[in-house]
């Protein structure tokens, strides 16, 4: 009768703990984001920078004032202009339409790879901290060795071997942010392991996928979030670096790092717009991303959140 | 009497100008240095018979000798031919049927081996009839050739089925490297992976995607050269290096060549310690359909394809920014059996009303049923001007309502698709041939089973045919009419494969570096015996 007691007590307190959760999610308010944009201007300046891309990059067809591939070679390398706000390029495309739409690639190849190699990285990390033993010790030696190449080092190497085009720089900057997700996922889990809500639900049976998915995954969302931001950045850098090289997507795609490459180059003393107003997006673009992640860490981190 | 003195005495003065000059010139050339160049893509291999690229040529031609060569002094001149290995340009016999070579004494490969007829006879038997599984990238200009044999070490003879004005400049092609016997009996491929020739320069070091280096050959037989202690070929893809490296003194040259805007920039940073040389290309890119691949096996697509560019609109724009620059048609644009203008005028694809040529190719591609055809332009991963000319195609080909992506390969991957692979739809190919002779230049365009580098996996013996017969007449007005035959059925009516626009050939370079002439070939003259440094 009491062994009986116990196993209710321990499954009232393991969905207590879901509640909870769940509850103080959704305590969220708009009240409570204006406090927030106020407590971290910084960040805020950073999402509005984010949304301002995510923008321009769905409404590209419409904001645009010109095709982005189109040659027009009665307008071949102008200097901006009335009509050509940024100038044209060697080809003589307008280079604002190209970055316009560049922010499609950007974002595109972005997202993707953040979200995908984070969401890797999350459930194996999670899964290695959970069984821990032979499992994890193996399991992190072959992160180890994923985390031993510098990152582009590692997309180098991916692009090189499966060839250039979007789909495989997705997979190329994937690839390397799977260890690096997994491992940090992996410390907050360990913790996370220890605490008696996991032993609880192993306790009445739950299975392996149950526990690790419903409640150890979500109480290490923070870090993943903070990844995923992170990542966000970086994506966008790997991606115009790959691009840059010739690796990554094509000509006559635009993309910010393919509008350096090239014509940027030739014509760096003569036509320097050509390079600086791409250069500027990327960097704007990283910029963002880097302030809205370190803000989302702040927000997220109960350590930093106490200061 | 006196007068007779005084004549004596004027001669003897104008005989020693002349010593003192040739002296004073053999004095100019400068002994040692190495001397760097940039060169913008790796070789795919290192065998000269199979490839078709400067990528071989430059870093690995100086490592070999050749039968014969255009003439170093005049390499512009499409009949000026001069002896390497042999001792003297033959003179046809029987009926201009026989070419009898007498081959030097006392040549060596760089392993100490003695170079031989044999050695000759074995590498033109691997170029004009090659093995099964060996790929001679010229065997079709040798279709003249009945039977090579070498009597003794010291002569080779070519024995022809008929005269043929070609077959000199064919065997004088500079990819036609002499190899040693013994290691072409031991194993055909052999040379693919490895350099050991008999030429002015020894293999000294490569490291892959870095540079390929060599040494002055001691035994060398032309006496005095080469002039250079050795060379560095570095290898940069980008152009933007390559000019930086010869503005930073880093390379004096690059032999392929630059756009107008990149020599402009040298010109101007660095005034008279950089000369330039210009000249016309014998050089084009080919748009190559994919025949095998549905919907390019029908010549009414391939044909909308060559109707949607604007040739004469492009040259003058492309001119300004890649290395491209004169609109032709299959033979080398100002030799005698060129299409003229007005003769180009009336070729699909050539026609001066842009208009006109993409509504009659919205209307093919309407009648094929591919009307918003979408598919991939398979490029070489190299900016000029491969990139630039496939981002203007695309754009091209987007104004007849078609959705193409581009997709680039270094030299390696893109050639192994295009011999092997074969899974693209329509590639950007090229001619660049050396020697200008356009009679078999136009070997590009016959079935692939007797070209030996036709990438369109078509058979076309009608284009065979006219290309024996241009072949067997001696008459040249005959041969011009048969071409342009060839031409519009190439071209034209069947479109197997279509050119876009002929190259224009720019060199700046470092002035300290003397003894290297420009010609329509960046293949030609590349041995670079003759080269030497004066700083």
């Amino acid at each position: 009768m009491g062994e009986l007691r116990t196993t209710v007590e321990v499954r009232k307190a393991a969905e207590l703990a879901e509640a909870e959760d769940i509850e103080s999610t959704s305590r969220f308010t708009l009240k409570k984001a204006f406090a927030l944009m106020h407590r971290q201007p910084l960040g805020t300046a950073g999402l509005f920078i984010v949304l301002f891309m995510i923008l321009m990059a769905i409404f590209a067809n419409y904001i645009s004032p010109y095709n982005p591939v189109e040659n027009d070679f009665m307008s071949m390398g102008a200097a901006p202009n009335g009509e050509h706000w940024f100038g044209t390029d060697q080809f003589g495309r307008d280079l604002l339409t190209r970055i316009i739409y560049g922010a499609r690639t950007a974002l595109f190849v972005g997202f993707s790879s953040a979200f995908i190699g984070a969401t890797i990285g999350l459930v194996l990390g999670v899964t290695s901290a959970y069984f821990g033993g032979y499992f994890d010790l193996l399991f992190q030696r072959v992160m180890d060795i994923f985390m031993a190449f510098p990152l582009i080092i590692m997309a180098l190497a991916v692009v090189t071997a499966l060839g250039p085009g979007t789909v495989n720089v997705i997979i190329a900057i994937t690839i390397p942010f799977v260890s690096r997700c997994a491992r940090v996922v992996r410390s907050s889990a360990l913790a996370i392991r220890e605490i008696p809500y996991v032993d609880a639900a192993r306790a009445l049976g739950f299975g392996h996928n149950r526990i690790v998915l419903r409640h150890m995954v979500p109480n290490v969302m923070a870090p993943y979030l903070i990844m995923i931001t992170s990542f966000l950045g970086q994506a966008i850098l790997l991606e115009a670096s790959l691009s840059y090289l010739g690796l990554g997507v094509q000509e006559p795609t635009p993309a910010w790092g393919l509008m350096l490459q090239g014509g940027a180059e030739e014509y760096a003393e003569s036509a320097p717009w050509i390079a600086i107003f791409p250069g500027l997006a990327i960097s704007l673009a990283v910029f963002g991303f880097n302030l809205f992640g370190d803000a989302l860490r702040d927000v997220l981190d109960p350590k930093l959140r106490s200061r | 009497m006196k007068k007779k003195y005084c004549k004596l005495a004027v001669i003897l003065l104008l005989g020693c100008v002349m010593c003192l000059g040739s002296i004073g010139q053999v004095w100019a050339q400068k002994k040692g240095g190495i001397m760097n160049f940039v060169v913008p893509a790796e070789p795919p291999s290192f065998d000269g018979h199979r490839e078709t690229t400067f990528a071989l040529i430059h870093p690995i031609a100086p490592f070999y000798s050749v039968l014969s060569r255009v003439n170093p002094d005049n390499p512009s001149s499409p009949t000026d031919f001069v002896c390497d290995l042999c001792t003297e340009m033959p003179t046809p016999t029987n009926g201009s049927k026989r070419y009898t070579f007498k081959i030097r004494k006392g040549v060596k490969f760089h392993d100490g081996s003695s170079l031989t007829a044999q050695d000759v006879l074995a590498t033109f038997q691997r170029l004009v009839f090659p093995q099964e599984g060996v790929n001679s990238a010229r065997k079709a200009y040798f279709t003249m050739v009945e039977k090579i044999s070498a009597p003794d070490d010291e002569t080779v003879v070519f024995d022809l089925k008929y005269p043929s004005g070609a077959f000199i400049p064919a065997v004088s092609m500079p990819y036609n490297f002499v190899y040693a016997k013994a290691k072409l009996d031991q194993d055909q491929h052999w040379f693919e992976k490895n350099i050991m020739g008999s030429g002015p320069f020894i293999f000294e070091e490569r490291q892959a995607g870095a540079f390929i280096s060599g040494k002055a050959n001691p035994n060398y037989y032309h006496a005095g050269k080469p002039y250079l202690d050795g060379f560095k070929s570095v290898f940069a893809n980008k152009q933007s290096l390559r000019v930086q490296a010869i503005r930073g003194n880093r390379a004096m040259i690059e032999f392929r060549g630059f756009p107008p805007k990149s020599r402009d920039d040298l010109v101007k940073a660095l005034g008279d310690k950089i000369t330039v040389q210009e000249s016309d290309w014998n050089c084009v890119l080919i748009v190559t359909p994919n025949h095998k691949k549905k919907p390019f096996d029908d010549p009414r697509v391939r044909r909308a394809l060559s109707l949607g560019i604007d040739r004469w609109g492009g040259a003058n724009a492309l001119s300004k920014i890649a290395i491209v620059k004169t609109v032709g048609g299959v033979v080398f644009p100002g030799h005698p059996l060129a299409a003229s203008k007005e003769e180009l005028q009336k070729i699909a694809g050539y026609w001066p009303d842009i208009e006109k040529s993409r509504k009659e190719a919205k209307r093919l591609l309407k009648e094929a049923g591919h009307e918003n055809l979408s598919f991939t332009l398979h490029n070489r991963a190299v900016d000029q001007p491969y990139k630039i000319v496939g981002t203007w195609l695309i754009d091209q080909w987007s104004r007849i309502g078609l959705n193409v992506k581009q997709w680039t390969q270094p030299t390696g991957p893109f050639y192994a698709t295009l011999r092997k692979k074969g899974d693209y739809d329509v590639s950007l190919d090229f001619n660049c041939q050396s020697v200008v002779n356009p009679l078999l230049d136009v070997g590009k365009f016959i079935s692939n089973d007797r070209s030996g580098n036709q990438y369109g996996n078509y058979i076309d013996r009608n284009m065979d045919q006219m290309y024996d017969e241009m072949n067997q007449t001696a008459d040249p007005a005959e041969q011009r009419k048969i071409m342009r035959k060839f031409e519009k059925r190439a071209i034209e009516e069947q479109a197997n494969a279509f050119v876009t626009l002929w190259w224009y050939r720019i060199i700046p370079h470092r002035s300290a570096l003397k003894g290297w002439k420009i010609s329509p070939s960046h293949y030609l003259n590349q041995d670079l015996s003759g080269v030497w440094i004066e700083e």
